[in-house]
């Protein structure tokens, strides 16, 4: 199980290592029209390296997709298919002026922003742990993963097991009343639910990030007067401010989706749904094909935005990079 | 500014290294003192001991007078320079040089003021907005060097700053460096494994073995007079020539001929553990071709013939490799010398002579020569203790003292 080998840890090292290598002439070549040779065969080299796997990608996703908008402009309900027609971007105003969709919406976005900001903090913790770690590392490291072995829906179960007064311990032990049916409690477990389980892959992430940090860097901050905190805000964390942008974005886009935990524990009940979980419900149990697609349309258009928006970010992110702020 | 005493200090790592070993070394005021030997030897850990950035493990260190082995690095009043020059990559080299300022506090005019000195002193004033990814590897050099004297430390301390540096800037930042720490007057711990270094800059040298002190003295002192084999074998370049010497009715015998000795030599080889087998040592310019030593001179050293390999006319001398038969001299010391210079540069122990000869000398390769050598000039070393034997109080003699 070596950080190195999951593909955020790639992305990192790849993020550390462009500045000192490559980004002087690219910047060069972005700007400046006309390319040299090299660099056109350069380029044109890693276009035919891209293309397999940005073929098979295409392939695989680009019907789906392309179905699913061609779904959402049509009035389409399995239970009355006779009523099927293209009726434009109806079915966008329909979930867009529709209240349960915002209250999803709020739902997902709360999730989002809650459990990924305590999954950075408690990752970051664990990782410098593991990071610190001299003995027995690896199984420190292997103990710290085992929420993220755990299929979801089973641990979901586990959850609501837990929290099910009379079965569980944990409703026993902090509640009188049965946490998950009323709103706030069951948003509360699920968030806890999903921090469980995927704090420690935050942590795998931002200890790959960690290793970035050379030595001397923080020898020097020591020396120069440098509190453990403050080389841990000042020297530390910008260096791996990459890897905490991938980090996150991964986590972000994960919890956007959000669907098991909901889907076991609540299954959207006390409006407690995400916006997957109501996609689900129209598609799946309403057959209403129509203003599903529509939902899943919304779900991976604002997922785009969320990830072009961390894909800005990282442009100045890079150790050394100062693109930004070159005259 | 302050002395710093280190008393007896060793450093044993949790798996059982012992990385240094009861090094006492006291340190003056002002002084630049060099710390040098082959990597491996406990240099790097010796100096971050100092700096506080690994545990003593027995010992004590004082700075200024006061221990400070249970002092955070931060309380120690020191700046370190690092080989890597460890700048911080996502600061511009005004950030970077201003940031031991920001963390001690002191306001931004001040800060701006003593950065702007410290970039003009080192030539980085129109650098100063660049990050360090965009700089070279001696302009990071000297951004690190920034870093380190505007805060007017007690003592700075660099481990091998110029080794990521290639040749020709290193002799020039030899020389900045050098200047800075004559016009600072800064108590400073330098560390390199590069003897050229270690020769050139130092008021005073610390040979390193093994993570214990071979021996500590001006560079001049160091290459005179030797105290064993190692020192002996580290400093100079090219390095001293060794040949196997057997003790043999007062006299000794190696392959450029029968070595006679003097009275003191002989009677510390009469001693009853003293060695059968010797080592000569005999540096490359206490050769000169036979042909311009005048007779006065000659008396004092030993003639002996040899095919010529190479020459080097380097203009001023010449370097002469001649090929030598016979035994060769083997230590342990020999062999890790050999082995931290890399197969070709250690020429010392080869069945090779390395000479340094008289820009008038009509040596050709190919021929044979006749060479003198100063027999006052030679060290004889123990093989199995590497002592040099020519040693007295202190200052080396030759063969024939009496
Ligand atoms: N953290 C460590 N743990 C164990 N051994 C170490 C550690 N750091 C250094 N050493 C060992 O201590 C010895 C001295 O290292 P060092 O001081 O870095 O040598 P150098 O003279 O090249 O700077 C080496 O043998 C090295 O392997
Ligand atoms: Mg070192």
């Amino acid at each position: 199980m070596s950080v190195n080998a999951t593909p955020a840890g790639a992305q990192v090292s790849a993020e550390a290592e462009r500045p000192t290598t490559t980004v002087p002439t690219q910047r060069g070549g972005r700007r400046k029209p006309p390319l040299s040779e090299n660099k056109r065969a350069e380029r044109r080299l890693g276009w035919l390296l891209c293309a397999p796997a940005a073929l098979v990608m295409v392939a695989v996703t680009a019907y789906p997709i392309i179905y699913s908008v061609w779904l959402s402009l049509q009035r389409y309900d399995l239970r009355f298919p006779d009523q099927r027609e293209f009726i434009g971007l109806e079915n966008y105003v329909t979930v867009l002026t529709n209240e349960f969709w915002w209250t999803a919406f709020g739902v997902t976005a709360l999730i989002t922003v809650v459990t990924v900001a305590v999954e950075l903090v408690l990752g970051m913790g664990l990782a410098l742990i593991m990071h610190r770690t001299l003995v027995g590392r690896g199984l420190v490291r292997t103990s710290a993963l085992i929420p993220y072995g755990i299929v979801t829906v089973v641990a979901a179960f586990s959850w609501r097991y837990a929290w099910t007064p009379g079965t569980g311990y944990l409703a026993d032990l902090f509640s009188d009343g049965a946490p998950l049916t009323e709103r706030a409690s069951s948003l509360a477990i699920i968030m806890l639910a999903e921090i469980w389980k995927t704090t420690p892959f935050m942590a795998l992430l931002l200890m790959a990030g960690l290793a970035l940090v050379p030595e001397d860097l923080l020898k020097a901050a020591s020396t120069d007067g440098a509190t453990s905190w403050q080389k841990f805000t000042k020297v530390m964390l910008p260096v791996m401010k990459p890897a905490i942008l991938v980090a996150l974005l991964f986590r972000t886009l994960d919890a956007f989706r959000v669907f098991d935990n909901i889907f076991v524990l609540t299954a959207g009940g006390n409006e407690t749904s995400s916006v997957s979980m109501l996609a689900y419900n129209n598609l799946i149990r309403g057959l209403n094909l129509g203003i599903g697609s529509t939902m899943s349309v919304l779900i991976f258009i604002t997922v785009a935005i969320i990830a072009f928006v961390f894909v800005k970010l990282f442009g100045t992110a890079a150790p050394g990079s100062d693109d930004g702020e070159r005259r | 500014m302050a002395d710093i005493v280190l008393d007896k200090v060793s450093k044993s790592f949790p798996d059982g290294t012992v990385a240094v070993q009861d090094v006492d070394l006291e340190i003056a005021d002002g002084e630049f003192v060099i710390l040098v030997g082959p990597s491996g030897c406990g240099k790097s850990t010796t100096l971050n001991m100092i700096a506080g950035l690994e545990d003593i493990s027995s010992g004590e260190l004082r700075i200024g007078g006061q221990r400070v082995n249970d002092k955070a690095p931060r309380d120690r009043d020191i700046a370190m320079v690092f080989q890597s020059y460890a700048l911080y990559p996502n600061m511009t080299v005004r950030e970077n040089m201003a940031f031991p300022l920001r963390l001690a506090k002191l306001d931004k005019e001040t800060i701006n003021a003593k950065v702007d000195e410290a970039a003009k002193v080192l030539e980085l004033v129109p650098l100063l907005d660049r990050k360090p990814a965009n700089l070279s590897g001696g302009q990071r050099q000297r951004v690190a060097m920034g870093r380190a004297i505007v805060r007017q430390p007690k003592a700075f301390l660099m481990d091998e700053p110029l080794s990521n540096l290639d040749a020709k800037l290193r002799v020039q930042m030899r020389t900045v460096v050098s200047r800075l720490q004559k016009q600072l007057g800064t108590t400073t711990v330098y560390v390199t494994h590069d003897q050229t270094e270690a020769m050139t800059l130092g008021d005073r040298v610390v040979i390193m073995r093994g993570g214990a002190i071979q021996q500590v003295g001006p560079p001049q002192e160091l290459y005179d007079h030797p105290r064993n084999l190692f020192v002996a074998g580290f400093i100079g370049s090219p390095s001293m020539n060794f040949l196997h010497a057997a003790v043999q009715d007062g006299s000794l015998h190696t392959a450029l001929g029968e070595v006679p000795l003097g009275d003191r030599v002989r009677r510390e080889l009469e001693a009853a553990d003293a060695p059968r087998e010797l080592i000569l040592g005999v540096r490359p310019e206490h050769f000169e071709d036979a042909e311009l030593v005048d007779e006065d001179t000659r008396r004092r050293g030993l003639e002996f013939e040899a095919p010529v390999e190479i020459v080097e006319s380097m203009g001023s001398d010449k370097y002469v490799y001649f090929t030598v038969e016979g035994e060769r001299a083997s230590a342990a010391e020999l062999e890790e010398l050999a082995a931290d210079a890399g197969a070709g540069d250690f020429a010392g122990t080869g069945g090779n002579l390395v000479t340094r000869l008289s820009a008038e000398s009509p040596v050709a390769e190919g021929q044979s020569r006749r060479v003198w050598f100063n027999l006052e000039k030679i060290h004889l070393f123990d093989p199995t203790n590497g002592r040099n034997l020519t040693l007295h109080e202190g200052r080396s003699a030759g063969a024939l003292a009496d």
